[in-house]
Formats: C-alpha cells, sequence, structure tokens
C-alpha cells in the first residue's frame, strides 16, 4: 500500500475571519490538493459568536478536517487529539481506497465482517506511527488572540512532543495572520523541531483583522513551494510504504 | 468530522432498548448508561451470558482498535487487568450503522472512592496489585498508556483492582494513543510520550500522589521540583518519597522492581508499628519521622539482593550461550562427518 507524506495545516483561530477570500473556498481547495485542513477555536470566559462557529465547522468539513471548539485550558490536549484523529481519517481513507481496488466499488471497511476489520485497523495504527507528517501550523494573531497565544505556544510544544514519539519522521512550519506587512507572515520555515518556536513567539504582535482565507491561500502555496524544492533536491525520495493487508 | 458534542454523550439510548448484532445476531437489553469517554458511551446491559458492558462509538475504527487490543490481552495468561472481550458487532438503526463491542462487566467504586472510606495501607496493597498486573502487561509488549483513578475499578472480594478502559494501551515502542495529562509524563516536562514501562510506572506514581490530593493540582513550573514539593507538602506521602521520585524521574527498570520496593516499605511500615505499640509510644509524628527512615533500609537491602540477582543473571547466561555453542559444535561435526 502506498501513503506518500500526510500533509495538514492546522488552523487556531477564535473568530471569524473579516477579510480577504472565503475561507471555506480555501479550505476545499487544500483538499483537493491533498492537504486537510484541522481548526481549532480557542474561547476563554467569552464564547465564540454563532457566525464563528459556523465557520470553524464549515472549514474543517470543507477541509477534509476535524474541528474543535475549547478553552484555553484544555487546548494543548486538543491539538494533539486533532491532528492524530485526522491523521488517522487520512489514512483510513487510502486503506478504504486500497480495500475498493481489491472488493468492488461500493465496499468499505464498514462492510468487513468486525473480524476481518481488526486486520485492517492494525494496518492502519502501524501507519499512523510510521507515515511522514507535515503541519502547518496556521495561527490567528488578531487582536482578541493576544492573551492566548502563550497557551497557544505551549499547546504546540506539546503537539511536537506527541508526534515526536512516533517512529516516523515530523515536519512542522509556523504561519501567523494577520502579518507585520502581509495578510500572512512566515514565522517557522520546515523544520523537524517545533520547539525552536518558543524565542519567536515571545516577541509576537497582534493586529486586528482576520484575514483566515488569505491565510489558507498562502499556505497552500507554501506546501506546494516546498515540494518543488525538495524535488529538485531529492527526487525519488518521497517515502511509499508497502503494505500487505 | 465536527466534536463538537465532547461533553455530551452523543448516544442517548433508553433503557430496555435491545440491540442486536448484525453479524452475530446476539441480543443486548440496555439497563443503563456507565460513562463515556473520547471514543465512546458505555452501557450496562443484558445478555443471555448476564450483565454485561457494551461500548458504542460512531466511529467505528477506533473501536476495533480497542477490541485489538482486548483480542491479545486474552491470549496472556494469568493477565486479569482488563476486561475481557465478550463479542464485536454492528448495530443498525434507521439512522445508520453503529459499532459496539461487548465486554465483562466489572462493578465496583473507582479507586478514589474506594480509598475515601478505608484504611491508607490500602493504598500500598492495591498498587503493589496493579505493578504486578503491568508487570505482565508489559512482558507482553504492551503499556497500558492511559492509566487514572477514574479507569482504576475495585472488584471484589476478594479485592482486586481492575482497568476498564484500553483506549491508551499501546505497543511497546510507539507513540502513546491515549493520555490524560496529569498523569502524563510529557505534560510534567520528565520524559517521552514513547510508550515504554517507565510511561505507566510514571502514571502509578501520579496516581498515588492523587489519592491524597484528591482534587489535583494545576501544574505551575512543573517539572521535578512541583511534584517533589507537593510530596513533601503531605505527610502521608512522605514514606513513599523515595519510590515515588524514583518512578517519577524513570529509574525503575520494571514494574516488578518498584513492586518489589513497595512490598519492602509496606512490611517496614508493620515493624515499625509493632515497636511503636510495645514502646508504649502513642504520637503520631515520631511514627512518621521512623518510617521515613525505614525505607532507607529497605531499599538498601533490595539493592543487594538486585546486584545478587544481576551477578547470578549474567552467570546464568553465559552458562546458556556455551551450553548452546557446544551442542552447535557437535552439531556441526555430525554434519560434517
Amino acid at each position: 500500500m502506498k501513503t506518500g507524506t500526510i500533509k495538514q495545516i492546522l488552523l487556531i483561530t477564535d473568530g471569524c475571519s473579516n477579510q480577504g477570500n472565503d475561507p471555506i473556498a480555501m479550505a476545499a481547495l487544500a483538499n483537493e490538493q491533498g492537504i486537510t485542513v484541522n481548526v481549532i477555536g480557542v474561547m476563554e470566559k467569552d464564547i465564540i459568536d454563532d457566525r464563528g462557529l459556523k465557520e470553524i465547522e464549515e472549514i474543517a468539513l470543507s477541509g477534509g478536517g476535524v474541528s474543535q471548539v475549547v478553552y484555553a485550558q484544555a487546548l494543548a490536549q486538543t491539538v494533539q487529539m486533532v491532528t492524530k484523529k485526522a491523521m488517522t481519517q487520512t489514512l483510513q481513507g487510502v486503506v478504504n481506497k486500497e480495500l475498493q481496488q481489491i472488493l468492488g466499488k461500493s465496499s468499505s471497511v464498514e462492510d468487513l465482517p468486525p473480524e476481518k476489520r481488526g486486520e485492517v485497523m492494525e494496518v492502519v495504527d502501524e501507519l499512523g506511527e510510521t507515515v511522514e507528517l507535515e503541519v502547518l501550523v496556521l495561527v490567528d494573531t488578531s487582536a482578541s488572540m493576544k492573551h492566548k497565544l502563550p497557551t497557544v505556544k505551549e499547546a504546540l510544544i506539546d503537539l511536537s512532543l506527541s508526534l515526536n514519539a512516533r517512529s516516523g519522521e515530523n515536519r512542522y512550519s509556523v504561519f501567523v495572520f494577520p502579518g507585520k506587512k502581509k495578510d500572512v507572515e512566515k514565522l517557522l520555515d520546515w523544520t523537524p523541531r517545533l520547539e525552536s518556536l518558543t524565542s519567536i513567539f515571545s516577541r509576537l504582535t497582534t493586529g486586528g483583522i482576520t484575514p483566515t482565507g488569505p491565510a489558507l491561500k498562502e499556505a497552500i502555496q507554501y506546501f506546494k513551494q516546498k515540494r518543488s524544492l525538495r524535488s529538485l533536491i531529492r527526487r525519488d525520495d518521497d517515502e511509499f510504504y508497502e503494505e500487505s493487508i | 468530522m465536527t466534536m463538537m458534542n465532547s461533553m455530551k454523550s452523543p448516544f442517548k439510548i433508553n433503557r430496555g432498548t435491545i440491540i442486536k448484532g448484525k453479524w452475530h445476531r446476539k441480543d443486548y437489553t440496555i439497563i443503563k448508561e456507565l460513562g463515556f469517554g473520547a471514543n465512546g458511551t458505555v452501557f450496562l446491559a443484558d445478555s443471555a451470558l448476564g450483565k454485561v458492558a457494551l461500548k458504542l462509538s460512531d466511529n467505528g475504527m477506533s473501536i476495533i482498535s480497542e477490541v485489538n487490543v482486548l483480542k491479545s490481552f486474552a491470549k496472556v495468561q494469568g493477565y486479569s487487568l482488563g476486561p475481557s472481550l465478550i463479542d464485536v458487532d454492528d448495530w443498525v438503526t434507521t439512522s445508520g450503522t453503529v459499532s459496539f463491542y461487548v465486554m465483562e462487566y466489572i462493578n465496583g467504586p473507582d479507586l478514589l472512592t474506594y480509598i475515601e472510606n478505608k484504611d491508607s495501607s490500602w493504598v500500598n496493597v492495591l498498587m503493589i496489585q496493579l505493578l504486578k498486573d503491568l508487570q505482565v502487561l508489559h512482558d507482553n509488549n504492551w503499556v497500558f498508556g492511559d492509566l487514572k483513578p477514574e479507569n482504576l475499578i475495585i472488584n471484589g472480594p476478594p479485592t482486586r483492582i481492575r482497568c476498564i478502559d484500553v483506549g491508551g494501551t499501546t505497543i511497546i515502542g510507539r507513540a502513546i494513543k491515549e493520555f490524560t495529562e496529569f498523569y502524563d509524563r510529557g505534560y510534567w516536562g520528565l520524559g517521552s510520550r514513547k510508550a515504554e514501562p517507565s510511561y505507566d510506572l510514571f502514571a502509578v506514581a501520579m496516581i498515588m500522589i492523587n489519592i491524597f490530593y484528591p482534587k489535583r493540582f494545576n501544574k505551575l513550573e512543573g517539572g521535578l521540583k512541583q511534584l517533589q514539593m507537593m510530596i513533601q507538602k503531605k505527610r502521608e506521602l512522605l514514606p513513599y518519597e523515595q519510590v515515588l521520585t524514583k518512578a517519577l524521574t524513570g529509574r525503575y527498570g520494571s514494574a516488578n522492581e518498584m513492586r518489589g520496593e513497595l512490598i519492602k516499605l509496606s512490611s517496614g511500615q508493620e515493624a515499625r508499628t509493632n515497636t511503636r505499640t510495645s514502646n508504649s509510644g502513642k504520637t503520631k509524628a515520631p511514627s512518621i519521622k521512623n518510617r521515613g527512615a525505614s525505607p532507607k533500609r529497605a531499599q538498601a537491602q533490595q539493592k543487594k539482593m538486585a546486584k545478587k540477582k544481576k551477578r547470578t543473571g549474567y552467570l546464568e547466561s553465559i552458562l546458556l550461550i556455551v551450553v548452546i555453542s557446544l551442542l552447535y559444535i557437535v552439531y556441526i561435526y555430525g554434519q560434517l562427518t
């Protein structure tokens, strides 16, 4: 079975976008290109309004990912759970496709008797442990997020702790929106070490607008750029996993 | 997929509802909800085999993952920490198919509730029991992962500690599947989230601390310093200080090692109490001081024993290698001639 690298965008926000492209459309665009979009809404005492809630759900839905709204204290636990859950979902999709090729169009894992499903799940578990993972973190730094940023930083470091316990490789990059001059600003280039974020994060300034759509668009571009650059350096190094079920 | 309603159980099933399996055609009559977690809701149900626990989930695959764990537990001799698996099936409803599995119903209070009304010497007994089961689990290449008092049920008589949620159980060497922050060494900055026996032993230490801090406490600076301070602040925890520190810093090689030290500690404790009554000393404070001293002696003894064991262990393996190579040489010789 072949699974390339799993690509995810993790959007951390606390409300509705108010500038530029429709983020739901951008999430759909990402999904079309094999990038999953997960969204986490961070609340404090304030509660995210219905419009914000709806947007969060819809971005994840069209981005093929997972969404959850949490209080800031539960952020760390949620970020790692959402990321892992989305990863398993993607892998299940891959395994399902593979099964359909063997068993015919209409069948899926759920159509197998429970005894057989266990074996399929073992393959998914195994893949989840070994697959390469790229997570692009998009952090909303609009004014209302200001006092939540230290918690966001901790949650991201906790995320790397969870993912780095896998034997598969991980790469992270971090973007914030709005940036100083542009809609989006790169904070951390692709790296296996998310901990290097610590020093940069404390110097962040927050701004007024929330250009979620443009930020997602930029994130997709960034995945592509990296891809073309990498393929120049190591063309056939994309890992494929041979697995038999 | 959204997880908006994670704080509410997604399944509301009335008492008396009959769940019929699509594949194995067995009937289960729902009695009541027992609890819910990230991966589904557990119900108490009546079946041909009597009372059982039935777990329903809208995420069929996560259930299968747990079933895999329970199945491999069934193959382990003498292991009874987790519930035994009874059935796995699908329930076809008007709104879709829901996967479920059925397991043994483990009845009893959870660890904290049980300890609340009991003599504190039970702490030691239950932890010693727990560590014995963990050793068997580790020997079979599994780490429990999500150990916490809510998942530990005291069943009996005879009193026996059992675990009801295997969602975190992970093959050694992989990333821990599920954890709870307070019992997770990664959260306290004291280690990785790789499934290793020492991961479970850290959680056992945190459970012991939790028993004396039933409301838990928040992470401030984290790290060993805060945890040690919390241990030192509770008189009842002081006798365990050394054992806990060792477990928190991952210095136990196995659950058996920690178990041995806890056993030593409890026998030391008893001896102390005896001398105290014979000396007609009724003050409590000195007894605690003495308790603090006795584990050191016990530990020294333990160390000596461990050393001896190690030495004989080396001898054994050398002997084994020699015997095997001799046999091999004889075999090769036989082949040549």
